[in-house]
């Protein structure tokens, strides 16, 4: 129980330390953060890989892929 | 003559045409994802938990965007996607283990699906919907989404949730033994039962800095109906035979984070974590790290790690542990309690003048994988991506 209140307790420290960090970044200081591999989502080639995870593991979700429903996975 | 001097100095005004936006539908990108997996381990829960594993895959999809903008300066782009699936098993070929091969050995699944997505840059809004349709023997899906996102007024942040729904039919095969009265193998002989699944999902990435952004990702899930699979064999303690049981609801949350950052000039950080947890008694971590190396500006190599762990769903035992006294039971080793490790690279290239020199093919990607997990199963998955702009 207590363990679990210190875990929740750092995990909102360091996000509210993430949020103050944050700066504004105009579009043409992007360069980085537009390169084809920085993209937030899983890529196209990771597709199959996702498929497979979400029919060999319990765990689904969260990831832009499949969350449950649309083939006999789990 | 001096009018003429000038004349041959002048020039026509140059025509800006950094802000036309054709209205015309064009074809923005296309792109070909084949991948060849094979897995390998003994506990199939079609034969009660123990039994070969043995299966490979090989899927391809494919799907083109178009896009146009509108009178009001609103980009619209349409997606278009099939996928074709084939897979041969040595388990699902024993759900009648009397015949030397039937005709569950080897099955296809083919799944197309259609999005629209209308983007506002002025006002940072994104809306959209999609359509989706899987077939495959035993199985028929019917998916419908729609979408909402919203940027932040300096455009650093964005917020987006978006609905799915999928109504999909499973074709009750019995294992032989179970069944009662014949069939003809025929799909259309087979009773069905209906399986429902509803999705929320919600995220907000964030911009830090010049060099690292994050996202936040909650699903919420809820499925009801027939959520085992009828071929899954479970033995008892008494050496009877029945088929997996599983509640007719199921409530799952996975909470994800992810956090990308561009260290130097030549490497990337990839990260993501997810935790799951579910209302059949599983829990999962999931903890994963890629770290893309450009060798060039246009070649990058990308080693990656994955590790996955879960506990058991509260209805999982070995083969011949059930009791007539449990309610729920199921064999079925994805669901027991184990740890996964899952590593590779890829290899990813991507010349301004097109690959090999041809103007269009803009991407080729090559992605190897192995995967092993504590219940002994392992597999092998290579992964080939083909980009055309």
């Amino acid at each position: 129980m207590i363990s679990k209140a210190i875990k929740v307790t750092g995990i909102a420290i360091f996000i509210a330390a993430l949020a103050a960090s944050c700066t504004t970044v105009k579009e043409y200081q992007k360069n980085k953060l537009n390169d084809a591999e920085m993209s937030l989502g899983s890529r196209k080639i990771q597709k199959t890989e996702s498929s497979f995870q979400s029919y060999r593991e319990g765990a689904s979700g969260a990831n832009g892929g499949k969350t449950g429903g649309g083939c006999g996975c789990n | 003559m001096v009018l003429v001097l000038f004349s041959s100095f002048a020039q026509d005004p140059v025509k800006d045409s950094s802000q036309y936006k054709s209205r015309k539908l064009t074809f923005e990108e296309a792109n070909l994802v084949s991948s060849y997996y094979h897995q390998d381990g003994n506990n199939s829960a079609v034969t009660g938990g123990i039994g070969s594993e043995k299966l490979s895959d090989l899927s391809n999809s494919f799907d083109v965007k178009f896009s146009k903008w509108d009178r009001k300066s609103r980009k619209h782009s349409f997606g278009l996607e099939i996928g074709i699936d084939h897979y041969t098993s040595a388990s699902s070929d024993k759900i009648d283990p009397q015949t030397i091969s039937s005709a569950s050995h080897a099955d296809t699944r083919i799944y197309p699906s259609a999005t629209w997505i209308r983007e506002n840059e002025r006002k940072g809004t994104t809306i959209g919907a999609g359509l989706s349709f899987s077939t495959e023997f035993d199985y028929q899906s019917f998916g419908a989404n729609v979408r909402f996102a919203q940027k932040t007024k300096n455009r650093n942040g964005e917020f987006s949730a978006s609905l799915q729904a999928y109504l999909d039919q499973v074709s009750i095969i019995l294992p032989v033994e179970l069944r009662t009265g014949g069939t003809t193998g025929d799909e259309n002989d087979y009773p069905s039962k209906a399986r429902n699944s509803l999705s929320g999902s919600f995220s907000y990435s964030q911009i830090i800095n010049q060099r690292l952004q994050i996202m936040f990702l909650l699903d919420l899930i809820y499925q009801n109906g027939y959520l085992g699979l009828p071929f899954h064999r479970v033995y008892f303690n008494d050496n009877s035979l029945h088929v997996e049981n599983l509640p007719d609801t199921r409530l799952k949350i996975p909470i994800g984070f992810r956090a990308n950052y561009f260290a130097g000039d030549k490497v990337i950080i990839r990260t993501f974590y997810r935790y799951y947890h579910d209302d059949w008694g599983l829990n999962a971590h999931t903890a994963e790290l890629e770290i893309p190396v450009k060798v060039t500006p246009f070649l990058s190599i990308s080693p990656f790690y994955r590790y996955y762990s879960q506990s058991a769903v509260d209805y999982f035992s070995p083969f011949k542990i059930h009791t007539a006294a449990d309610q729920y039971y199921t064999s079925n080793y994805d669901l027991s309690k184990f740890n996964s490790n899952f590593f590779g690279a890829g290899i990813r290239v991507a010349p301004p003048k097109g690959v090999f020199g041809l103007a269009h093919f803009s991407t080729l990607e090559l992605r190897y994988g192995h995967y092993t997990k504590t219940t002994g199963m392992n597999a092998n998955i290579l992964s080939l991506n083909l980009g055309f702009k």
